[in-house]
């Protein structure tokens, strides 16, 4: 299948590693992952910060980036709601129905990563290998927006080497939530101490979740508690091989 | 417009109470019992669903005819010997019922919990009118007698354990045991013998409703403790301040919301004491009953066509109790008489956003209050909206640093050569964390992120870059334009 | 402008303004009746247990009501209330209502009364201040209230309960005795109602 990759900015800018393994999975798995050049960022940062009408030309501009695909793939639970859960409301917010319209076409055939791969493709065994100790975050977007449910977990069991490790409290937001992190940086800081201390509780070495931006957020963190466990995507495991 | 706003931002008021370790255990504490009682209470349902579905509807259908149904309940509870009265506002509400007191020759009056109540800041406009208001729900008479404020919509004493309430009792409770204890079964003895003299020589009471049925004029108020029940019952004189949205059509709907209602509030399948009543009723009951109708921001709300879905709120507290922000901030951070997730949204609503600003932002939208929520509002929806409310009422004029951000990120991420060009200059950010491969501290605004957290070094190369590199940008534009 | 006007002019402004909502109809896809007949051993049973969860003891009265509640109170002092209407000879020695004031209520330990209906699955009990019910102060003050209730008034839904109910009569839905949740969210039971509340359960 030939499957258009928006890889996400902040993958893109910051974790290219989670692109690159992104598309080793599809090439692995038989799969054709393509790259619309034009492709920048969903706009979601904008719309759930209040600043909609400024996420209107980067919806258009989504929308022209992928309207040619017949699927598209992103890496993030989160990217993923905001195509298929707000992109149709700030066209129409704008008064742009007809952009309306092309988003939700759009939104109907993108799909987050272990979606794709779980309902789309078929797969749940991906033929990795990552013999570590790992525990995973569901993600609040991927969890209660897109309803990915035991997607991302029934992928990973069958990651050879692997020991899946229970994460406590593991449906409990990390605190991040775009400039939430920021605005209000206090709270933001004491769920992710809690976070944090689930993760270290757990006894993994490495916490996944499908989106960079939580791993971000709970990495940052994990990095000044010096415990040694470290963040990385869903895709970075699933490409891992022996 | 009484007790809708804080006197500091939400960010603010959170630093306070995110540095109190026993109020963050409390809440902890209290928090993880309540979900973990409605999670197996919701389990019990088959039907759960189904019940949100019809409630969800139910309370959209109501406002969209809110005119007609509030004129029906008002004719029957007329018909049935009560006296309705309409309130445009807090001052309104708060000179009738003043009224009413007065004219009953009282100088103290028993009440019910009620939210209403609190929203309008009832007991202060009585007490300027010589008039003692005596909270007889126990959490509310914990809040009463600590001088101290609700924190929450159903337990308002959340924030405290039992040994402060101990503490409190001890300290506020006129005749109390000194050898009280702080086994919860022995303060709820406190507080009965301490209340039941009140409600003995009670003349007047003054409770909110839960729900007011048009077509038969009956009012519920749903509770526990049977504080309600002496102050609906036993007293000769009720006053009733309801919400006008808090009217639902017929007795038959009541089937959806006592059901909705407990297993989401307490956890419980029911509550312990539902009263149900109809104007007067000879030899049964207060002989004087009078219903003002409350506004106070609520048509304000009711025009906006998304915004109006947190007037479908049946304040069960179930938003509050799954809220991680909640949960760490405490309700006192939000500032108004409605805390947490249902508190973000109807908060700056009733007051208009810009006087409650920085509520909507108080939310990391991760959408736990949604699920939980027996009516099913799209709380993180509306908090984006409300948003967006906020940024388009401050356009125009110098824009702040956050609006020309913004509008900068905008226009680079409208067009891949802006946005490849940005990702080659943020590479800059390479000088920062050279020896530990990680960014440890960064300038206003953005010291508010490595306050706490790292970030990570920006890679050597960015996706696209690579994607050129490896896959070559001939055959990337080929397949792109194919 | 009066406030009443002014409004229901602000109503009828703010649904023009949202675009007129329609009034949809309403799914009522939930559970309306039960899988069990009214009154039905199986419903009886799951009354009983959802009784005794809440705290509430249930005494059978296998045919005879007088004895059950004579067991019923066997623990309390004093004469018992009883509203003016309940069946003679239920409650020997009982005191019934003369429209007592708040405070002579008070003097009595108990009350034994009958039901306007029950719902088995929230183990909820209907009082709708029938004869043999009384006004509603009567089943508050007393710390103890016996509720004697027939099998056929025992529904499993509360759709079921809702739709035998009279919403114009004074209606109060009992489920359990008095309880709190304000300290920690801990239930405790016993504040200002009942702290005690036995049902006979009259079946045949």
């Amino acid at each position: 299948m030939r499957i258009a990759l928006f890889v996400t900015c902040l993958a893109d800018a910051v974790f290219p590693d989670v692109g690159r393994a992104t598309v080793t999975l599809l090439e692995r798995l038989g799969h054709e992952a393509v790259f619309p050049p034009t492709q920048t960022c969903c706009g979601q940062m904008h719309v759930n910060t209040g600043y909609q009408r400024e996420a209107v030309p980067l919806v258009r501009h989504h929308v022209e980036a992928f309207e040619p695909y017949d699927v598209v793939v992103a890496p993030s639970g989160s990217c993923v709601g905001s195509v298929r859960h707000q992109h149709a409301m700030v066209a129409r917010g704008a008064g742009d129905e007809a952009l309306a319209g092309r988003a939700t076409a759009v939104a109907a055939r993108t799909y987050e990563l272990s979606e794709l791969l779980v309902d789309v493709l078929g797969v749940e065994d991906v033929g990795a290998y990552f013999p570590h100790r790992v525990t995973y975050h569901p993600t609040c977007h991927s969890l209660r927006m897109l309803r990915v449910d035991d997607k991302p977990l029934r992928l990973l069991r069958q990651v050879r080497g692997m020991t899946l490790l229970e994460l406590p409290d593991a449906d409990q937001c990390c605190g991040f939530g775009g400039t939430f992190a920021l605005k209000n940086a206090d709270t933001s800081t004491a769920m992710l101490a809690d976070k944090m201390r689930n993760v270290v509780a757990s006894g993994a070495e490495v916490a996944t979740a499908g989106d960079s931006s939580c791993l971000m957020h709970i990495g940052g963190g994990l990095s000044r508690l010096r415990t040694g466990t470290r963040t990385l995507h869903l895709a970075e495991i699933l490409a891992a091989t022996a | 417009m009484g007790h809708l706003r804080g006197e500091q931002s939400f960010p603010d008021a959170a630093r306070g109470a995110l540095a109190d370790s026993q109020l963050r255990r409390n809440l902890g504490h209290a928090t993880t019992t309540i979900r973990g009682k409605r999670a197996a209470v919701v389990a019990e349902c088959d039907d759960w669903e189904e019940l949100r579905l019809a409630g969800e509807a139910l309370k959209s259908s109501t406002m969209a005819r809110l005119d007609q149904h509030l004129v029906e309940l008002e004719e029957r509870v007329t018909a049935r010997g009560g006296v309705v009265h309409w309130a445009r506002d807090a001052h309104e509400a708060n000179a009738i019922v003043t009224r009413l007191v007065r004219e009953t020759g009282e100088t103290e009056v028993v009440k019910v919990k009620s939210m209403a109540t609190q929203e309008i800041g009832l007991n202060d406009a009585l007490a300027e009118a010589g008039i003692t208001a005596q909270e007889t729900d126990l959490a509310e008479l914990i809040v009463q007698l600590g001088g101290d404020l609700g924190s929450h919509i159903l337990v308002p004493a959340i924030h405290r354990n039992r040994a402060e309430i101990r503490e409190i009792f001890l300290r506020e409770m006129p005749g109390v045991d000194p050898e009280l204890t702080a086994e919860p079964r022995r303060l709820a003895e406190a507080a009965r013998l301490y209340l039941r003299e009140r409600f003995l020589r009670a003349k007047v009471a003054i409770s909110g409703a839960n729900f007011g049925v048009a077509e038969s004029g009956t009012l519920l108020v749903v509770e526990s403790e049977g504080n309600g029940r002496m102050c609906l019952t036993l007293p000769e004189t009720l006053i009733t301040v309801m919400g006008i949205e808090k009217v639902v059509p017929t007795w038959q709907d009541l089937e959806v919301f006592l059901q909705l209602l407990p297993r989401s509030s307490t956890g419980e399948r029911m509550n312990p004491y539902t009263s149900a009543w109809t104007g007067v009723t000879p030899g049964d009951g207060p002989q004087a009953f009078h219903l003002v109708l409350l506004d106070n921001g609520r048509t304000a709300t009711l025009a906006d066509e998304v915004g109006r879905a947190a007037l479908h709120c049946i304040k069960c507290s179930a938003c509050l109790n799954v809220c991680p922000v909640y949960e760490r901030a405490g309700g006192h951070a939000y500032g108004s008489v409605y805390p947490g997730p249902i508190g973000a949204v109807l908060s700056p609503q009733l007051t208009g956003v810009e006087d409650n600003a920085s509520l909507p932002y108080a939310s990391s939208l991760c959408g736990a209050c949604f699920d939980a929520c027996p009516v099913r509002i799209d709380i993180p929806s509306l908090l984006v909206r409300l948003r967006a409310q906020h940024v388009d009422a401050n356009r125009g004029g110098v824009p702040s640093p956050e609006a020309a951000a913004m509008a900068a990120a905008s226009w680079v991420m409208a067009d891949h050569r802006r946005f490849a060009a940005a990702e080659t200059a943020s590479r800059l950010g390479r000088l920062l964390g050279r020896s530990t491969g990680r960014i440890g501290s960064l300038p206003p605004p953005l010291d508010a992120w490595t306050g706490s957290r790292d970030l990570p070094r920006p890679p050597a190369e960015s996706f696209r870059q690579w994607w050129a590199r490896e896959r070559g940008q001939g055959r990337a534009r080929e397949r792109g334009q194919s | 402008m009066s406030a009443r006007d002014e409004v229901l002019g602000r109503i009828r402004a703010a649904n023009s303004a949202a675009g007129h909502p329609l009034a949809r109809p309403v799914p009522r896809e939930y559970a309306r009746t039960g899988t069990h007949a009214p009154g039905s051993a199986a419903v009886l049973e799951l009354l009983r247990d959802r009784l005794v969860d809440y705290r509430a003891t249930v005494v059978d009265a296998a045919g005879d009501v007088p004895a059950a509640i004579a067991v019923a109170l066997a623990g309390v002092d004093g004469p018992a209330l009883v509203p003016a209407g309940l069946p003679d000879g239920w409650v020997p020695g009982g005191v019934a209502d003369t429209g007592f004031s708040p405070a002579e209520l008070d003097g009595f330990a108990a009350v034994v009364t009958g039901a306007a209906a029950a719902c088995a699955v929230t183990g909820t009990i209907a009082l709708d201040a029938g004869p043999d019910q009384g006004r509603r102060a009567l089943t508050l003050v007393p710390d103890v209230h016996v509720c004697v209730v027939r099998a056929d008034q025992v529904v499993e839904t509360v759709p079921e309960l809702l739709a035998r109910l009279d919403p114009v009569r004074p209606t109060t839905f009992v489920s359990g005795p008095s309880a709190t949740s304000d300290i920690e969210l801990h239930r405790v039971e016993g504040v200002h109602g009942p702290r005690t509340l036995i049902v006979v359960l009259d079946a045949p």
